[in-house]
């Protein structure tokens, strides 16, 4: 293995954990402030590509525009999902409201699949096809966007949580949702404005792989909304770095299976991740054995 | 709950749904219902009475284009036939289409469906998992079945050399594909060595990379990487790069146009800028707006027909003028196997299923609107001509016709 080849296979397994990363914060946001897995994250990811899609397409948007209204429509439809379908059974077992997240993750497929026909869909091109060699790197314009992107929404992500009113209140309610709600924190809100701002996350990684891969379809968020799954528990659940360190760690696996001959192991190799991690360390790579925190 | 029960938990949810996830494509229609006895089905019907043919496609999913390419040629062709006053003093065809969702467990309830409708005969589906996912169904309910486009060996023929005496098709076969783009790659090519990708999910990739790696090989060519993937993966990188690496003449990737669209996409934008081969599956226009018209250049396919043939000008005005979009090969193979149906039911006389059965395996020489065909019986496989189609700025251009041997 020469070094450009494996610093051209770093920059892929960058680019595409960026990708797991970004939808693995919504998991773990969900995680720290409800204990809810939301399995149907990586169908509002494949949601957001659609809006995207249809941006681009039909409004003649450009790339960062289309972007933030899939954004936007997300926000909506992630604070929705949790009205309608989790917020009733908050009450109730986890397992019930597991099983909801996965019933809401096939109405998603299932229903998109109705509405925009199941056909694959492409994008015309977005932004320019430009190629860039950085050294014996070749690096892609799309890769850039892909980088830059996730870097900006988890730096502003980091600081909404650590700075303003509402991630000091996202952070008291994953402490404890009672003693939240007896300082006069709405909790409601709180856990509604998780979901927005996971969905936008998710929206945004589902633009960005729509663009990049230039194919999409009803059922394209079971496998990264999986993978992403894994990256979450992989950098403990729950914990917002975590998820970050999760997503890179996934996406590099990935390509060095690939890279070392064993491309058909790739997903069983990034299941398998999981499994070790559970065995040695079931809190994450950064949890601890305290309580988790947002 | 502890943290570590519930880690276990979870992982046991994730592979529920991963079973979910594949189970969707490894269906190989091993459940059958009870086949319905032929009671009455003996009975030829009166005169005028409809012919039912179920039509089982990809209307929807990875592989529509090709379903929605099929059934239009399936339909001009029965409506011509009954326009014309059907066969049989006036019996007309009357299809029923089902959609199987280009998946393979989907196709055996289509066929489950349309076995409930009582046709005589099934046309379609157009690829390989799907039809391998209703082969007993058929088999067991006395119904004949014609594929356009499935170009695996072992439908018509299994592995232990006994004939599956219900199937036939209206293409050639992944063997003959194979040779046809290893030969192309080196004589016309001049590629020494060669890398290959295949889908390791369906049966039909890795046919094709099986023949082409014996044919390339038996010539004293190399092929110097293999590389599998999973149909749906998007990200083909790291395999690309490994081929990059291995630096072949040729790179030989015989999937279906969504994934290979993807591959040609990102092999491209590696600077990966030898020529790229595939199969039949490349036949669809959906691929050059996955992977780009520049991006296509350069890139070869093995397909059954030529559109600009001058003795296929009758049908692809008939089809635009039908349609209004332009045929593609499986428009051909669609309108061929309806055509194959007709002659078949004509040459029995009527539809009992055992008579049909045999009419279509004795069809012999079969003049289709590609060319003319010659049907073995022994195998079900017709022997036709096939062609090399070049992809330049978008627009496919003929390059070589290869006669069967």
């Amino acid at each position: 293995m020469s070094a450009e080849f494996i610093l051209q296979q770093l920059l892929i397994g960058i680019s595409l954990g960026s990708i797991y990363a970004l939808i693995a914060l919504g998991y773990t946001m969900v995680y720290g402030i409800i204990q809810l897995i939301n399995f149907a994250h990586g169908d509002v990811m494949m949601v957001g590509a659609y809006v995207g899609w249809y941006c681009v397409t039909s409004l003649h948007m450009p790339f960062l525009p289309a972007l933030l209204t899939a954004m936007l429509a997300c926000a909506l439809l992630g604070v929705v999902i949790e009205r309608v379908a989790y917020k009733p059974l908050r009450k109730s077992t986890r397992l019930a409201a597991l099983i909801t997240a996965i019933g809401m993750s096939f109405f998603l497929e299932y229903g998109m699949m109705f509405i925009v026909s199941p056909q694959t869909r492409t994008f015309p091109p977005v932004f320019p096809q430009t190629i860039y060699h950085i050294g014996p790197v070749i690096v892609k314009y799309g890769d850039i966007v892909i980088i830059a992107v996730t870097v900006v929404l988890m730096t502003l992500l980091t600081l909404v949580v650590k700075y303003t009113r509402i991630g000091k209140a996202m952070r008291a309610v994953s402490f404890d949702k009672d003693a939240a709600a007896l300082m006069g924190i709405n909790v409601n809100n709180v856990i509604s404005a998780t979901f927005a701002i996971g969905s936008a996350l998710a929206a945004a990684a589902g633009v960005l792989v729509g663009v990049y891969y230039n194919t999409i379809g009803p059922l394209m968020g079971i496998m990264p909304g999986l993978k992403a799954f894994v990256a979450a528990v992989l950098g403990g659940i729950g914990i917002i770095p975590g998820a970050m360190l999760g997503g890179l760690v996934l996406g590099l696996t990935e390509v060095f299976v690939s890279a070392i001959g064993f491309s058909t192991w790739r997903d069983a190799g990034a299941f398998l991740i999981l499994i070790i991690v559970l065995i040695v360390k079931p809190t994450g790579l950064l949890g601890r054995n305290t309580r988790e925190k947002v | 709950m502890n943290p570590r029960k519930n880690g276990i938990l979870c992982l046991l949810l994730v592979l529920m749904c991963g079973v979910l996830v594949l189970s969707g494509c490894g269906g190989g229609g091993a459940a059958t219902p009870p086949a319905t006895p032929p009671a009455g089905g003996s009975d030829e019907p009166a005169a005028g009475e409809p012919i039912n043919v179920g039509l089982n496609l990809e209307l929807t999913g990875s592989s529509a284009e090709f379903g929605l390419s099929g059934q239009n040629g399936m339909k001009l062709a029965f409506d011509k036939v009954n326009a014309e006053g059907g066969v049989l003093d006036g019996r007309m065809f009357n299809y029923i289409p089902a959609d199987n969702k280009s998946e393979a467990g989907e196709a055996t309830s289509a066929t489950t469906r349309l076995v409930g409708e009582n046709v005589v005969a099934i046309l379609g589906p157009m690829t390989t998992a799907a039809v391998l996912g209703s082969i007993q169904l058929v088999t067991d309910n006395n119904i004949v079945l014609i594929t356009p486009s499935g170009t695996n060996a072992r439908l018509t023929v299994n592995e232990d050399g006994t004939l599956n005496p219900w199937i036939f098709r209206a293409c050639f076969i992944d063997p003959f594909q194979g040779e046809v783009a290893a030969n192309f790659a080196m004589d016309v090519l001049g590629a020494e060595t060669a890398a290959i990708a295949y889908d390791i999910v369906g049966d039909y990739s890795g046919g094709l990379a099986a023949s082409f790696k014996q044919t390339f090989e038996a010539a004293g060519k190399t092929v110097v990487r293999e590389e599998q993937f999973s149909a749906g993966d998007t990200d083909f990188r790291p395999i690309i790069e490994n081929i990059k690496t291995a630096g072949p003449d040729v790179i030989f990737v015989p999937a279906y146009y969504t994934d290979d669209g993807r591959f040609v996409l990102q092999a491209r934008d590696a600077e990966v800028t030898v020529p790229i081969l595939g199969g039949d599956g490349w036949g669809s226009g959906d691929m050059v707006g996955i992977a780009g018209a520049e991006n296509m250049n350069n890139t070869f396919y093995v397909d059954f027909v030529y559109m600009d043939d001058p003795s296929l000008q009758d049908f692809v005005s008939e089809y635009q003028a039908a349609y209004n979009r332009a045929p593609d090969g499986f428009s051909v193979l669609g309108y061929e196997s309806a055509m194959m149906l007709v002659e078949a039911v004509k040459n029995a006389g009527g539809t009992d299923p055992e008579a049909l059965r045999s009419a279509l395996e004795n069809l012999g020489e079969f003049t289709g609107i590609s060319g003319t065909m010659t049907f073995d019986p022994e195998t079900h496989n017709p022997a036709k001509t096939a062609v090399i189609l070049e992809s330049v700025d978008g627009v496919k251009e003929f390059k070589q016709i290869v006669e069967p041997k």
